[in-house]
């Protein structure tokens, strides 16, 4: 048994304080009025507006053309986090089979060059990309939001390094077996790629989840609206003397706390089922 | 069942090693056959070209009457167990073994039973719903045999199956390994680098050195006629000592000391003399200084010096030893070995001085 310190403890609670505080400030403030926030700044304690502010957040309809309710968005940011998550493993779960298993000339060499190109943040690539999509006519849809995107080196790079982890005889195991490459990669690699696939889900979901600046760009119709934009759009209403809507914005900062969160519980546990459980 | 022949098979892999050079075996059916040689003499690559998980560079493999050079592993009816089993971890021990014949279209009721056939022989009813992970060490070997075993194939290969186990694992696997084989009475080619392994299983031996077929034959008969030098040291156990010597007026000569008669023309030769053939005498023709004693309970064996060359001798006394001793030697427990080449000199059969228990 170790012994338990203070100091250890000291630090702990530091940094959940640190880390906490935040969150709690904001889902505090969101249930006070924007007036009383305006007034008397950010708030410890539960105030009485909370249900009214949560309410109206959620089904008020708001935006240019008044169709914009706290709904839609969540579920345009969900769809923006689920398909992330869900293209992106399928995506470079294929490409890592191809780099690992199928011995083409130049393989490694493409995956380097595959892996840097896409080091390059979406910032660098923006302009193109939103070029590409606007000429074929995918300004203002789900594919132009999701598929450009969609390419991931990071979650190539994982899935190679794992298959290459994967010993070779379980492929000539497989081989001997009469399982074709196909069945190989969805009755082997697949199962034992769970822990990997969970790891990359949380990852990738959040990183969906939380796209700011491409939404902007490609969509002009409000009924793309996600969460993220919702929020600022909020904070921008600052005309003549009108208070922002404070409350709402930390609400719907709240409520986009809660998928993420959910998500990452979820799949945390099937990973570390995984990590206990696999030994390939 | 069928048979499996090798003509002038040889693998030369990209880069230029010639890994396999022109082994040609006929392997019967139903017969049991070790592949044995160091590490990195080409045992795997020989059986990997078999089993088709490695393209054969020169000659022909048929296995029955089917050449199967090009064929995929999975049409070549054979089945093969790994040195680390390679089981699904991801998969029970019944969906293991179940797996080959699923992907054959095998009707499920005939895979029950074919599986449920093989857990019974193999001792594995209990496990059948378990995982790998959750086995010990001989039961996932059992798993990766049962998987073969219900495939019901043409041929076993075998590469290296038992050296994951321990000492004492690996030698009652041994013998399930060999009740199984005479029992099913399936073609077996087994690759192994312990010899004792080898010698106690197969039905025929063959022996390789960097690539070449040294020496093929049953077990007892490359043990008491050991085509080279090679095959003399690498056989048995404890290895045959191998002695610089010469032939001269008919007798061969260590150092200054006659040993026995000889046949073979004179001039230098590597005289080889095992363990169990010499004896401690005090008239014996070869002097030695003991060395050191392994005491193995029933027997000892004792190491030391002829003429300044190492030598090993067998005996069951348990006397204090003086330091210097000399040896008789049975003038038919002679092995004699060309200098140059290795290869054995003599044709007339050097007769044991005790079988093999
Ligand atoms: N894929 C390969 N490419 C090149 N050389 C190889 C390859 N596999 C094995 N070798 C070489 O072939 C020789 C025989 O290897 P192997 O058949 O594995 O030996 P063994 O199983 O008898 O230990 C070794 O020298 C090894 O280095
Ligand atoms: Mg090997």
């Amino acid at each position: 048994m170790q012994r338990v310190k203070p100091l250890d403890h000291l630090v702990l609670i530091l940094g959940a304080l640190f880390m906490g505080l935040p969150v709690i400030v904001a889902l505090m403030s969101s249930t006070h009025s924007a007036v009383e926030i305006h007034s008397n700044g950010l708030y410890l304690t539960p105030g009485g507006d909370g249900g009214q502010t949560y309410e109206k957040v959620l089904t008020a309809r708001g935006g240019f053309t008044g169709d914009v309710t706290g709904l839609l968005m969540l579920g345009n940011s969900l769809i923006m986090g689920l398909g992330f998550a869900v293209g992106k493993i399928v995506l470079s779960m294929t490409a890592a089979y191809a780099l690992v298993y199928f011995r083409f000339r130049f393989a490694t060499i493409l995956f380097w060059a595959i892996f840097t190109t896409l080091l390059l943040p979406l910032e660098v690539r923006i302009m193109p990309s939103y070029q590409v999509m606007a000429t074929l006519g995918l300004l203002n849809s789900y594919t132009g939001l999701i598929v450009p995107l969609l390419a991931s080196a990071t979650g190539t790079f994982f899935f190679r390094q794992f298959f290459k982890s994967v010993p070779d005889e379980l492929l000539e195991a497989a081989r001997i077996d009469g399982a074709g490459p196909w069945k190989f990669f969805i009755d082997v690699l697949v199962p034992l790629s769970k822990t990997m696939m969970a790891a990359i889900f949380i990852i990738m979901f959040i990183y969906g989840w939380n796209q700011y600046l491409w939404p902007l760009i490609m969509t002009t119709d409000e009924s793309f609206y996600t969460l993220m934009r919702g929020i600022k759009s909020i904070l921008q209403v600052w005309v003549g003397s009108q208070i922002p809507d404070y409350n709402e914005a930390f609400a719907l900062a709240v409520l986009a706390m809660i998928p993420p969160v959910i998500v990452v519980v979820v799949f945390q546990r099937m990973f570390i089922k995984g990590l206990t459980e696999s030994d390939k | 069942m069928a048979t499996v022949t090798l003509s002038a098979v040889g693998k030369t892999y990209a880069g230029g090693v010639d890994a396999v050079r022109d082994v040609n075996v006929d392997i019967k059916d139903g017969e049991f056959v070790v592949l044995v040689g160091p590490s990195g003499c080409g045992k795997s690559t020989l059986l990997r070209m078999v089993a088709g998980l490695e393209t054969v560079t020169h000659g022909e493999i048929r296995i029955g009457d089917r050449v199967v050079n090009t064929l995929d592993p999975a049409d070549r009816d054979i089945a093969m167990v790994f040195q680390n089993y390679a089981l699904y971890p991801h998969m029970s021990v019944r969906d293991n073994m179940a797996y080959g014949l699923k992907n054959r279209r095998t009707p499920k009721d005939e895979i029950t039973r074919r599986v449920d056939e093989a857990a019974r022989m193999l001792e594995l009813a209990p496990y059948l719903d378990r995982k790998p992970r959750a086995l010990s060490g001989g039961q996932r070997q059992r798993v990766a045999m049962g998987r073969a075993i219900v495939r019901q194939p043409s041929a076993f290969l075998f590469d290296e199956p038992l050296s994951n186990l321990d000492a004492k694992l690996r030698v009652s696997m041994r013998g399930e390994i060999r009740r199984l084989q005479k029992r099913l009475g399936t073609t077996s080619l087994y690759v192994t680098h312990d010899q004792l392994e080898a010698m106690t299983l197969a039905d025929r031996l063959i022996v390789l050195r960097d690539g070449a077929v040294e020496q093929i034959g049953a077990p007892l008969d490359v043990y008491r006629r050991p085509a080279s030098s090679f095959v003399a040291a690498f056989i048995g156990s404890p290895a045959m000592s191998l002695l610089d010597a010469r032939v001269a007026d008919g007798r061969v000569w260590v150092g200054e000391h006659a040993v026995a008669p000889a046949t073979v023309p004179a001039g230098e030769v590597t005289l080889g003399l095992r363990a169990e053939d010499l004896r401690i005498a005090a008239d014996g023709a070869l002097p030695m200084r003991v060395d050191y004693v392994e005491e193995l309970g029933a027997q000892r064996i004792i190491h030391g010096f002829v003429e300044g060359q190492q030598i090993a001798v067998t005996e069951t006394g348990a006397d204090s030893l003086p330091s210097d001793l000399r040896l008789a030697v049975d003038p038919g427990a002679l092995h004699l070995f060309d200098v140059a080449t290795g290869r054995r000199m003599d044709e007339a059969a050097a007769q044991p001085a005790r079988e093999l228990a």
